[in-house]
């Protein structure tokens, strides 16, 4: 096991490697770049002068490969650059969106699982009773359910019922406070983007989890069980459970590497100033070297996650190996 | 020798037993899983609804009508209007055709494509597992902005490209889920049983792996076609505010 902890702790340079080789030409390969947006914003002709002047600032002028590879480099030494477009290091701006995104990502998923892992296994043992149909129900309007709208009426039933309750709407602050140094503040920020996205999260996660406990429960081993007079709960925490969830963890790991950088939507609608509006704002500006970086910092996430993923199939499944 | 042919035969019309067997399967379908129903039911409206657009639609879903805007629905209007006077229902039925199709396509040709790469990496295991993966990790992690965009340069724009650029993460989502549920399943006995009998990779993974990964891979499929339709949405509006911000010509 700690061999193929260290195999794929060694794959993961390789894996970076090509995820590098991969932004750099997709980004290069959309026309225009950074000094054509900045210079001709509003339509107007630029100054070829100028555009010269701004690639040769930028290093826009030299050869694909060099660009390339001193953006290698510079990762290597883990020096992500300026940003092309508001010249501040990109270290900086990725620091300061990190926190609130990785906060959400977090909450987001203890929330999913804490409701949707419950609900599942509930669903799957009591099916086609009312309680099954609700909560089928319920799951299947979170996965129809857009993001952006179930955002938006969030905020406006908070502001509806404290209007009425307290006489003035509440809404949530605006500028982020870390959680270690005013705790009601920052909850109070991320709660109901939280709430919003790990709805839609635990949608899917409570379809996926009754999927696999439907199938398990009918195993032979779990009559075996039964007939030995083992506990209910036993039988489903010990032996039903366990193997179930191997679908389930694949799903939350994946939502969970998704959700550092994808909140582009739930961002806009909450105004929270994430790497999800990082990341769409870097690629309309077409400034390569924050693009570069939040893709390579999102694969790095991508990566780990999934090694922590493939080490739990071990403990659950004692079957499988790898290597 | 003793006489066998039965004293009553009883006589069976084939013509009307099979549309009476049907009937029979379709209400027994809808008494067991009526949310099931409900949904096929929404589903072949909106097609009928998509397929039939030209004739339901009482306007052009892009006139605009300024002395319209933002109407409340009303008999001339039965779902109200949007801020430039387009008549919301004639946009809603003619968007359900095109919603139908990037969704049901998406999210089949990027379910079977994660299906087949989930199920092989995990049969093969080893170093096909190793490389898969990391590939799939790598298109996972790339957002969906500069796929669409790097598509569109490639391959310009229209609705097949944006069905490319839709499926592309969809893909590794789905292998890696498969790949969990066939890492479970390449470990049990009648696995074992049918490589000692000598039936080959193809037929050990289409007869006895890939029956058994589709509960979750149906999950993934049903998750996905909402997925596209959403992301067919955001396409379009990440590509137009691309193009606002480019300047027309050096």
């Amino acid at each position: 096991m700690y061999r193929y902890i260290v195999n794929r702790l060694l794959l993961a340079v390789p894996t970076l490697v090509g995820a590098a080789v991969l932004v750099f030409v997709l980004m290069r390969l959309i026309p225009g770049d950074v000094c054509m947006i900045r210079l001709g914003s509003g339509g107007a002709s630029v100054d070829p002068h100028a555009l010269a002047a701004c690639h040769a600032e930028l290093g826009l002028d030299r050869p694909l490969l060099l660009q390339f590879l001193d953006f290698a480099w510079g990762f290597f030494r883990l020096d992500f650059g300026i940003s092309m477009w508001s010249g501040k290091p990109v270290a900086e701006e990725i620091a300061a969106r990190l926190p609130i995104s990785l906060e959400i990502a977090v909450m987001g998923s203890v929330l999913a699982v804490l409701i949707a892992i419950p609900l599942g296994t509930i669903s799957a043992l009591w099916q086609n009773s009312w309680l099954d149909h609700v909560v089928r129900t319920v799951a299947i309007a979170g996965i129809a359910t857009p993001s952006f709208w179930l955002g938006i009426v969030s905020i406006l039933v908070v502001l509806d019922v404290s209007h009425a309750l307290f006489g003035a709407a509440w809404m949530p602050p605006i500028d982020y406070v870390p959680f270690w140094q005013d705790p009601l503040r920052n909850l109070s920020m991320v709660i109901l983007p939280a709430l919003t996205i790990g709805y839609r999260y635990s949608a899917v996660t409570m379809r996926m989890t009754r999927s696999a406990m439907l199938e398990v429960v009918r195993e032979d081993y779990i009559r075996t069980a039964r007939a030995k007079g083992l506990v209910e709960h036993l039988i489903i925490n010990r032996h039903a459970l366990k193997n179930a969830l191997l679908p389930v963890v694949t799903l939350i790991g994946i939502e969970f590497a998704f959700l550092i950088g994808g909140l582009v939507v739930t961002e806009q609608v909450f105004n929270l100033n994430g790497v999800g509006r990082l990341f769409v704002l870097a690629v309309q500006n077409q400034d390569y070297t924050l693009t570069q970086a939040l893709v390579m910092l999102t694969v790095a996430v991508f990566v780990l996650v999934n090694l922590a993923v493939d080490l739990l199939y071990a403990w659950l499944d004692p079957r499988i190996r790898f290597g | 020798m003793v006489d066998v042919t039965p004293a009553y035969v009883p006589t069976v019309d084939a013509a009307a037993e099979s549309p009476r067997r049907l009937r029979d399967a379709i209400l027994h379908f809808c008494r067991l899983q009526p949310l099931g129903t409900v949904g096929l039911v929404l589903v072949l409206v909106m097609a009928i609804a998509g397929l039939s657009a030209e004739w339901i639609a009482p306007y052009n879903p892009t006139a605009n009508d300024f002395a319209a805007m933002t109407e409340p629905p009303s008999w001339a209007h039965l779902m109200g209007t949007d801020q430039f006077g387009r008549d919301l229902f004639s946009r809603i039925v003619f968007g359900a055709r095109t919603a139908l199709i990037v969704g049901f396509s998406c999210a089949i040709v990027g379910g079977v494509a994660g299906l087949v790469l989930g199920v092989a990496s995990a049969y093969f295991g080893g170093r096909l597992d190793l490389f898969l993966q990391r590939v799939m990790d790598v298109v996972m992690a790339f957002p969906l902005i500069i796929l669409a965009l790097a598509v569109i340069a490639i391959a310009g724009s229209g609705v097949h490209n944006v069905i490319v650029a839709i499926t592309i993460p969809l893909i590794p989502r789905c292998a890696r889920v498969v790949r969990a549920s066939a890492l479970s399943i390449r470990e049990v006995p009648y696995i074992d049983a049918a490589r000692a009998c000598g039936f080959g990779h193809t037929r050990i993974i289409l007869r006895h792996m890939v029956p058994n990964v589709l509960a979750p891979f149906l999950i993934m499929l049903t998750a996905f076609v909402g997925q596209a339709i959403l992301g067919r949405h955001r396409c379009p509006i990440w590509v137009s505010a691309y193009r606002s911000r480019r300047r027309p010509g050096a």
